[in-house]
């Protein structure tokens, strides 16, 4: 599609707003962004977020990604991945980093940490079995320490078979020496991070003033080879 | 609660009559001994300028002047410390009230008797308070920042200290000169700059007195940093306000330009002071890099450097606590990454222990100078000082909280607001500046006086009121948890996740800056500023690291093998295949056996000598050798079954064999040239030719190669694996003595004495 696209009017965005919590402006903003990124058209792909260039140094950029296509977050009960997503999903993933309201009661803020630890569940737990084994908790880690070399395979080892340990005994207590812990399931998980308080830290700020000005100047080695295919950009 | 459990209940008591009584003796010979020497003196000219009688020769005389000052000054210290002993002695007492308020309860009992005996009472000098008594509890509380909390949340730190010490100073200064002007007063001398000065001076937050009281009731992380933060950031601001309106007050007019050279001074005031402190920051860092060869020295560089960083901002009339600040969060990361833990448990202690110190002075101090000091008392001025400094705070937070929260992610919620606003407390700071006034202030008295008043008022009835409130409020408390390697994880995880969350959002929010200042803060800065190889360390192998040290540390000061994990679940539990399980006799044993070396090898420990320039070294490697040991051991307790599975599969495989990580085994034998149980462990060796499939070995490798790794000259992680033929041959031996020792039906107690573990 190379023509410029209109936004969807009101109604469209009432829905997402109540589904998703955003204001008006922020949808708007994010849909710009949206549309950037999958260079205009409807559906959003692996390799649109593959080219950001502010990701390529992040040492668990595969993981962010998949949890892009990952369908246990978008609110659906569905599992498995999908292999571009519209924008509503985008926008239903993006959900997950809103900061909990002012007046929220203690219940609601269960809730939203709850979502959050259940993205973050779902990130680790890549087969979708509802634990997350030894081997998928050493993957996280190796991931995060990616970037040390071969000094990091070692110790991530140490370090997650630690971390396993102590997710062990502190949800298991006592257990027989051939007892076998299978995984964290997430119930142990929510336990061994209730300290974090996540619903604080897992946010982000979403602009409510449009920069994607400021935005496209800084993207645009992304968006030079668009401009010489001849595709037209949002202002 | 009491230090120790009396026998008799009555010597609780006892000990307090013995320290009041020290302190009433304290203060008899100082003043008696003055006038004690002055006679002698006069009696000693005497009696040269009269006589050559040979006199007798003096086998006993006292010369006090010689020890005067020193000798005042130790008892002053010494004091201070019986008092604050005196007070935990007390339990109910110290749970009811602050320290604060005892002692400067204390001082003005002392100044009182000082002045009943007819001395004057020395005042809190102001030059001896910033430049002697401040330092250290600035530094300490630089050090030991919470960084993270501090940088979330900064913008409002900053926008409560400047912008709320400027409307506290205008609107207390104004105000007062408004009650000024009103006839009945009795003060129209006062003119609009003098109370803008006693204004900008009770302003201010005071960190001491904050730190002072929010020690004890150990709020939530937020509120305690907000306030923290603001008492240390608004220094730049009282600086230049004080500098400013002292400098009007003397010529007496003010002109636009003069308020626009105030503005730019502060500006420099606070980044100047910022500079300076992180430029001997990084020259602390950079020292740090080379103290491998003189560890005992290590904390002097920390401490001296930040007391030279101090020292220069106030040369230069810069704001100096944030120099002090600057420099201890600058300096910190590199400096511990460099240093043994010796030094850096030595400088935390020191810190903490000179800023206990201060801090218990300065109490004193201000109690003795409201005896000493002149008062000029004014009933409406002073109580209406003290109504406004609690108005104008309270307005003050819920104006500034209002503009604040509409920025912030997480919104500060009203009890927040009113923590912050009830621990806005004033302290010594205010009463120095106030004592700085040069005298030809007509109004010096009366301003003193209300200082004092409100400083009284809101470290007793702030300070003493404020924990029952936190309680009554129900604010959250701080939590108190262990490091968790979990969370440190997450924390890590969540760190990257939001960068690039915020990254596919496509603006470049607090995630994303943080990152930059990492990245470049490992490419470059730390390069020059770590020594040997431990820059490229990323923080959480730091952190596992430091964890396993403090575990294994504990280990070895308890004296025996707790595990710090329930011991029912270890590595089995985790670890999916079917073991055939040792019989629970042989296990047994092998704990008895193992249990028995280790308070061998403890004693062992025990009673090497060392020299003074070697106290690090002997002692580090004892502690890193030792730990290892334990750690191992711990490690063997647990894996006894997987050892003695494996034992058969050994003895059927060639002793020569690759090796992954031979460069490990390698350093071990450079450096413990002495250590007797380093060398033969037969745990690594034991386990090093098993297949990677099996995770336990990898593991307990790595556990032995993190320890290693904390002295810098040990680059044997970076270089890649060399075969070593004596290595294996090593590993053979070692191994040959563990199945010799395994498969030995029972140990000999006596025999173990003399040897390692191994030969039994």
């Amino acid at each position: 599609m190379g023509a410029l696209q209109s936004l969807p009017d009101e109604p469209e965005y009432r829905d997402l707003s109540e589904k998703t919590g955003f204001s008006f402006e922020q949808i708007g903003i994010l849909h710009k962004r949206f549309k950037q990124l999958s260079h205009n058209e409807d559906t959003l792909r692996r390799d649109d977020l593959n080219t950001i260039p502010d990701l390529s140094c992040n040492p668990i950029r595969t993981q962010i990604i998949e949890a892009f296509f990952d369908k246990r977050n978008f609110h659906q009960n569905g599992e498995g991945t999908v292999q571009e997503i519209s924008f509503e999903e985008f926008l239903v993933v993006m959900s997950h980093f809103r900061p909990p309201a002012l007046d929220m009661t203690e219940e609601q803020r269960e809730i939203i940490r709850r979502e959050k630890l259940r993205f973050l569940f779902n990130m680790h737990d890549t087969d979708n079995d509802g634990t997350i084994t030894l081997e998928e908790y050493r993957h996280v880690v190796e991931e995060l320490l990616s970037r040390s070399g071969a000094l990091g395979k070692e110790t991530a080892k140490g370090i997650a078979d630690a971390a396993m340990l102590e997710v062990a005994s502190i949800s298991m207590g006592h257990m027989e020496p051939d007892e076998f812990y299978e995984g964290i399931t997430f119930e142990h998980f929510l336990k061994i991070l209730k300290d974090i308080e996540i619903e604080t830290r897992m946010n982000i700020r979403f602009l409510n003033m449009d920069t994607t000005n400021l935005c496209k100047k800084i993207n645009s080695q992304q968006d030079h080879y668009l401009q010489v295919n001849g595709e037209q950009k949002i202002a | 609660m009491p230090a120790f459990s009396c026998a008799f209940p009555g010597c609780r008591r006892d000990l307090l009559v013995i320290v009041l009584v020290v302190f009433v003796g304290i203060g008899l010979p100082i003043e008696a001994s003055a006038p004690a020497y002055q006679s002698h003196g006069t009696e000693g000219s005497h009696l040269t300028n009269i006589t050559n009688t040979k006199k007798a020769f003096p086998v006993l005389a006292v010369n006090y002047e010689h020890v005067r000052k020193p000798f005042e000054i130790a008892l002053w210290i010494l004091l201070a410390l019986l008092m604050k002993l005196g007070f935990h002695l007390i339990p109910r007492l110290s749970a009811v009230v602050p320290e604060s308020c005892l002692l400067i309860v204390v001082g003005l009992l002392v100044g009182g008797l000082i002045k009943v005996i007819g001395e004057e009472p020395p005042v809190l000098d102001s030059q001896l308070f910033f430049l002697c008594l401040l330092p250290p509890i600035i530094l300490d509380a630089g050090y030991f920042l919470p960084i993270r909390p501090f940088t979330e949340n900064v913008g409002t730190i900053l926008v409560f200290a400047v912008i709320g010490t400027l409307w506290n100073a205008f609107f207390m200064g104004g105000l007062l000169y408004a009650l000024c002007q009103i006839e009945s007063v009795g003060l129209s001398g006062v003119d609009l700059l003098a109370c803008l000065l006693f204004g900008s001076i009770v302003s201010a937050v005071d960190p001491v007195a904050v730190l002072a009281v929010f020690e004890e009731i150990h709020i939530n992380e937020l509120v305690h940093i907000l306030v923290f933060g603001e008492s240390l950031l608004n220094d730049a601001v009282t600086v230049v306000l004080y500098n400013l309106f002292e400098e009007f007050s003397k010529v007496g007019t003010v002109t636009v330009l003069d308020v626009f050279l105030g503005v730019v001074c502060f500006f420099v005031v606070s980044l100047g002071g910022v500079l300076v402190g992180a430029i001997y920051g990084f020259l602390a860092a950079f020292t740090s890099r080379f103290t491998s060869h003189t560890r005992v020295i290590e904390p002097l560089f920390v401490f001296l450097y930040s007391y030279m960083a101090y020292l220069s901002s106030e040369m230069f009339h810069l704001s100096g606590i944030m120099a002090l600040i600057a420099c201890g969060v600058v300096m910190r990361p590199y400096v511990e990454a460099n240093i043994s833990h010796k030094s850096y448990t030595t400088i935390k202690y020191f810190l903490k222990m000179w800023s206990s110190v201060s801090e218990t002075l300065i109490f004193i101090f201000l109690g003795v100078s409201t005896v000493a000091g002149p008062h000029a008392w004014n009933w409406t001025f002073v109580i209406t000082t003290v109504i406004l400094c609690l108005v104008s705070r309270v307005l003050g937070v819920i104006g500034l909280t209002f503009i604040i929260n509409k920025f912030r992610i997480v919104k500060l919620t009203k009890k927040d607001q009113f923590i912050v606003a009830y621990g806005g407390l004033r302290g010594a700071i205010a009463f120095s500046l106030g004592y700085l006034l040069s005298n030809s202030h007509q109004m010096r008295n009366l301003f003193l006086t209300a200082i004092i008043t409100v400083i009284f008022f809101t470290v007793f009835v702030q300070g003493m009121t404020i924990r029952p409130l936190v309680e009554l409020l129900a604010v959250k408390k701080k939590k108190e948890s262990k490091p968790s390697i979990n969370e440190e994880i997450h924390t890590e995880f969540l760190d990257h996740l939001l960068t690039g969350v915020e990254g596919v959002c496509g603006h470049y929010g607090h995630y994303h800056w943080k990152e930059k200042l990492n990245r470049f803060n490992k490419t470059y800065v730390k390069r020059w500023l770590i020594a040997g190889e431990n820059f490229k360390e990323p923080e959480l192998i730091a952190f596992y690291r430091k964890m396993e040290l403090k575990q294994a540390i504990m280990m070895v000061e308890s004296g025996q093998l707790p595990s710090v994990l329930p011991s029912t679940i270890s590595m089995q539990n985790i670890q999916p295949r079917a073991i055939p399980r040792v019989s629970k006799k042989r296990e047994e044993e092998i704990r008895r056996i193992l249990r028995a070396n280790l308070q061998n090898n403890k004693q062992k420990m025990r009673s090497r000598s060392y020299s003074r320039h070697t106290l690090f070294d002997a002692d580090e490697e004892d502690n890193v050798s030792e730990v290892r040991l334990r750690k191992t051991k711990m490690e063997m307790e647990r894996r006894v079954s997987v050892m003695e599975r494996r034992m058969s599969h050994y003895l059927t495989v060639p002793a020569n064999r690759e090796s992954p990580r031979p460069g490990v085994r390698r350093v071990r034998f450079e450096s413990d040239n002495q250590v007797f149980s380093a060398d033969s462990f037969p745990t690594v060796h034991f386990e090093q030719p098993s297949p990677p499939s099996t995770p336990d070995a990898v593991s307990l490798e790595e556990e032995e190669e993190e320890e290693v790794p904390k002295r810098p000259s040990l680059k044997a992680d970076i270089e890649g694996p060399r075969g070593n033929a004596s290595d294996n041959h090593q590993g053979e031996l070692d191994y040959q003595r563990l199945a010799r020792c395994l498969s030995d039906p029972g140990p000999n107690k006596d025999k173990e004495d003399d040897d390692p573990f191994m030969s039994c």
